[in-house]
């Protein structure tokens, strides 16, 4: 082997897993608001329901289409029948919000007393006449935006093939379609000369509606057509999927749904970076492209295009360093396009790391850095907060993306911080919302530069001893 | 199982790690899966902490699921005592520990052949106690634990101080408006000439808790934490303590009086009864306040009160017998201290409501249509949903209830505050009121929100649609830069991709 083709440099370490995330079930939170006739249910205990009353805030009070089923003493002895008491619930569910689909999300404590969600389930279902899909979104196993990866890996299955879908109502389904040909009816054998003829292909990972239509719209102008989304807008618009379509996933954190649709829906996957920063949405776009023999078209002009108009935010971190603890695995791509924009980064704290699934994003990393020329990051899986913050204060990093327990105090100790939950929820793909990413990455830099003339960047009293 | 959408009192935990947090240089180890230390957020983020708090977890995973912590929670124990050399580690059980019925216990003996600091389990059953009592709990048990230990090294502090002393009990991290009510009490008990022993758990120091005897009484100023381990420190030391909250003006000077009470019975010779009325009458503007003719005017208006034990009772006296409030419906959802409740404030209000489930206040409240509501922040959004104003009296809490200036709800500046809380409920209410007699502050309607409505662009449908799902207060400057980016490029409508070209050109 000559030098040029020195193995992977990129560094793993696995270190504690004692680190701070949010629970998987807060998924709920951004699904019931994406499936727009889904009730989700969490079952489990006062905890859960505390943490997400707690986390999703205002969300609480607008009547959500979710509830916890709380768990009391006798469910756990089971001197109360599980069957019976879901029933009981799921029917008044039924009754007063009708929703087309309960999605039971099961927690720590429905592994622990062993409560067969997945086989209670289809008996339920025939029984009251809702479909009823089961995740196990629990703390023991997967880490926040993991939730969603275990609910759509469920709805993966529940997704129809053409032979059950008949004719009549085939058009009907494609929510995505729907919105392209709106008003226009008459017009769509035209818009179907648009694309190219290729295979069909699937996109999935839970967006919301602008965004979809973003992407799909990129898509469209390489001639790519989207046959559909897994989730849809709705449960009962979930695609077609059948035998040897192509999906191509948006979000780094969804490997099982990515593993499901490829051994159970015998689906292609395409493995490409994801569509985060003008670079990654460029090389998604190329990856599916290329998987579907199309040549794209101005793709190089449209980024170059997008990175002038960042210019003015990317003058504010170029030179900069970014530290991740991570906490919701969007870690790898969001480092990613920081590099790109002319940042550093020691290291990448992530909760779980895929290297299959995520190849094409980790290799992705490793050029950006050679093409940036800055040293590769360190990627720590399960990482171990107290141990970061040691790091943290020895690298005195000028960016932290962290969670909110450790924002404030890193903030009174004179380091910029950002919380990462904000990337979870704010619109951060396609070439169109790159801005938004650096919005939100420059924010306390511009903030803190503002107050940078008053000198009280160290804030904590000094009699007080730190805790860490 | 129960349906519930929303609850009042959180879990166990987190009143074991209320009281951990609060105390200085004492750590929290929750045995919990990822996820369980929401606490952290809270406390930073509500409380706008600027210390890491001091709560971490030994995970529990599937390993631990199928083999047990073994020395799991042992190393976790002993590697904290080693990175932040506390007095007290607590181990927490969560809901998940609870079942799996580990013999936390044992962990806790072992770690403590290895630490430096003490060990404790905290005594909480998960699926027995909430928050409140899990809070009381805990801090009766560390009392107890550092009394006990004391008296082993023979260095408890018995005896008494020789001017009259108070312990200040129950103000923790994340209770409402619990540090100004700590400032206004410590003030009060200055002006009263008495010394203060020991604030708990609040910033005290676990090694302080052997001089709690010195006290020559205890203060509990809330019913939910700290009775239990006032109650303790009465048999143990026969040490007597005063369980009145100081909250409006007629519950402070009835809270005054048994503290005189109590200190004469101890030879204290005091006589507060003029610090009293000059309170009431010139620094107190409450009392003043009832008798004006803005008071006059919320005679009779009927309000629902819901909350905690401590703040729901207060409030409804207040209401009540300080302001001729007419109160239709009192309600606390501490299910488990009811009769306290039903006792303190039958016969200040029609209906006593005892519930956990906020769809039953919500009920009640459309039922009633008060002019005003005293309760938490769910009431206010109930209040929101049928447009009747509403004070925040009690946790649940948001940010904006860890107000940064002044603003106790205990003592004689706590009456005052009381009296804007209330008053300004009211006046929002009639205001309200008046402007839909009255049809709206003015009654020309705008037809356009802008200058000129007219636009030579067309809309195609879809993008138009996409307009409409931006947020109301920017739709207006998206529309106007979309325009400005399309008719600069000559183009005669608009489409999505001309939206999503201009939002990139311009950030419209």
């Amino acid at each position: 082997m000559t030098t040029a083709q020195a193995p992977s440099a990129l560094n793993f370490d696995c270190e504690t897993g004692n680190y701070h995330t949010f629970c998987p079930i807060s998924c709920v939170s951004w699904l019931y608001q994406k499936i727009e006739d889904s009730f989700f249910l969490v079952i489990g205990t006062k905890t859960c329901g505390y943490f997400l009353q707690n986390a999703m805030g205002v969300m609480i009070f607008a009547e959500p289409r979710y509830a916890m089923a709380e768990l009391e003493e006798g469910d756990i002895s089971a001197q109360l029948k599980d069957y019976e008491e879901l029933k009981r619930l799921c029917l008044q569910i039924k009754r007063d919000r009708n929703p087309s689909v309960i999605v039971w999300i099961g927690t720590c404590t429905t592994e622990i007393i062993k409560m067969d969600l997945e086989g209670l389930a289809p008996q339920l279902e025939a029984e009251i006449g809702i479909p009823i899909v089961t995740a196990r979104a629990n703390g023991l196993d997967y880490a926040f935006t993991q939730g969603e990866d275990t609910v759509l890996a469920s709805m993966a299955h529940k997704c129809p093939t053409s032979a059950q879908v008949q004719g009549e109502d085939k058009e009907e389904r494609n929510a995505i379609q729907k919105l392209l040909t709106f008003g226009r009816k008459a017009d769509a054998a035209k818009v179907e000369s648009e694309y190219v003829d290729h295979q069909p292909l699937v996109l999935f990972g839970s967006l919301p509606d602008p965004v979809v239509t973003n992407l799909t719209l990129e898509l469209k102008k390489q001639g790519v057509k989207v046959s559909g989304w897994l989730p849809a807008k709705r449960y009962t618009e979930l695609p077609i999927i059948d035998e040897g379509y192509y999906v191509a996933g948006v979000n780094p954190f969804l490997s099982r749904t990515a593993t499901t649709l490829m051994r159970r829906r015998k689906c292609k996957l395409i493995g490409a970076p994801f569509p985060i920063g003008p670079d990654g949405t460029r090389a998604w776009i190329e990856k599916i492209c290329f998987v579907l023999g199309i040549e794209p078209q101005g793709l190089e002009e449209r980024e170059a295009q997008i990175w002038a108009s960042l210019e003015d935010y990317i003058q504010l971190i170029r030179g900069k360093s970014v530290f991740f603890m991570g906490d919701n695995l969007l870690e790898v791509s969001l480092a990613r396009f920081l590099i790109r924009c002319g940042m550093t980064c020691p290291e990448i704290g992530i909760p779980y790391m895929d290297k299959r699934y995520q190849a094409a994003e980790l290799a992705l990393l490793e050029k950006t850095c050679a093409d940036m020329g800055v040293p590769l990051p360190n990627i720590v899986e399960k990482p171990d907060n107290y141990n970061q913050i040691q790091r943290i204060k020895a690298l005195q990093p000028d960016l932290v993306i962290t969670g909110m327990a450790h924002a404030n105090p890193l903030e009174a100790q004179g380091i910029n911080t950002k919380w990462s939950v904000e990337f979870t929820f704010a619109q951060i793909h396609g070439f169109t919302n790159a801005r938004d990413i650096l919005e939100l990455a420059t924010r306390p830099l511009r903030r803190n530069s503002q107050l940078g003339e008053l000198g009280w960047d160290k804030l904590i009293a000094k009699d007080v001893p730190a805790q860490v | 199982m129960k349906l519930a959408y929303w609850m009042y009192a959180g879990p166990a935990h987190i009143g074991t790690l209320r009281i951990a947090s609060s105390f200085k240089n004492v750590h929290a180890i929750m045995h919990a899966p990822l996820g369980d230390d929401y606490f952290n957020v809270m406390r930073s983020m509500l409380e706008r902490e600027q210390h890491f708090t001091p709560v971490t977890t030994s995970v529990v995973d599937r390993q631990v699921l199928s083999r047990g912590s073994q020395e799991k929670v042992v190393d976790n124990i002993v590697r904290k005592d080693g990175e932040e050399t506390p007095d007290l580690i607590v181990l927490t059980p969560t809901c998940t520990s609870s079942i799996l019925q580990e013999d936390l216990a044992n962990f806790v003996d072992r770690a403590q052949m290895d630490a430096h600091c003490d060990v404790l389990l905290a005594d909480v059953n998960h699926y027995r106690y909430n928050e409140l009592q899990a809070g009381d709990r805990t801090l009766k048990q560390i009392v107890e634990f550092y009394i006990k230990k004391a008296r082993k090294q023979g260095n408890l502090a018995t005896e008494k101080t020789a001017k009259p002393s108070v312990n200040l009990i129950g103000f923790t991290t994340l209770g409402f408006h619990n540090q100004h009510d700590c400032t206004e009490l410590k003030r009060l008990m200055a002006d009263l000439g008495i010394e203060v022993n020991l604030i708990l758990p609040e910033k005290a120091t676990v090694d302080q808790l052997a001089k709690m005897p010195q006290a020559w009484f205890n203060l509990c100023p809330y019913r939910e934490i700290g009775l239990m381990t006032a109650e303790y420190l009465q048999e143990e030391f026969a040490q007597p303590y005063v369980d009145i909250t100081p909250m409006g003006v007629v519950e402070t000077a009835r809270c005054i009086r048994k503290i005189q009470e109590v200190l004469n019975a101890q030879g204290a010779e005091v006589n507060y009864e003029d610090f009293i009325q000059q309170q009431t009458r010139y620094v107190s503007q409450a009392a003043w306040f009832s008798r004006s003719i803005d008071c006059q005017n919320l005679t009779g208006k009927k309000a629902v009160v819901f909350g905690d034990n401590t703040h729901a009772a207060a409030m409804t006296k207040i209401l009540a017998r300080e302001m001729g409030i007419h109160v239709v419906l009192a309600g606390t959802y501490c299910k488990y201290d009811a009769d306290w409740f039903r006792a303190e404030v039958s016969e200040y209000c029609d209906e006593v409501l005892i519930s956990e489930d906020n769809g039953a206040i919500t009920d009640a409240i459309a039922r009633i249509e008060p002019a005003a509501i005293f309760g938490t922040q769910m009431e206010r959004h109930v209040g929101k949903r049928l447009d009747i104003p509403c004070g925040v009296i009690a946790a649940p809490i948001h940010i904006q209830n860890f107000p940064l200036g002044y603003k106790p709800f205990l003592g004689y500046e706590g009456t005052n505050q009381m009296a804007d809380l209330v008053y300004n409920s009211f006046t929002l209410g009639m205001e309200d009121h008046l402007l839909e007699i009255f049809g709206g502050h003015d009654t020309k309607e705008v037809i356009t929100k802008t200058i000129s409505s007219d636009s030579d662009l067309g809309w195609h449908s879809s993008a138009q649609a996409e307009l409409n799902k931006v947020p109301g207060f920017v739709r207006g400057k998206v529309k106007r830069n979309t325009e400005k980016f399309a008719r600069e490029r000559g183009l005669s409508e608009i489409t999505l991709e001309v939206m999503y070209a201009a939002k990139e050109a311009v950030g419209a």
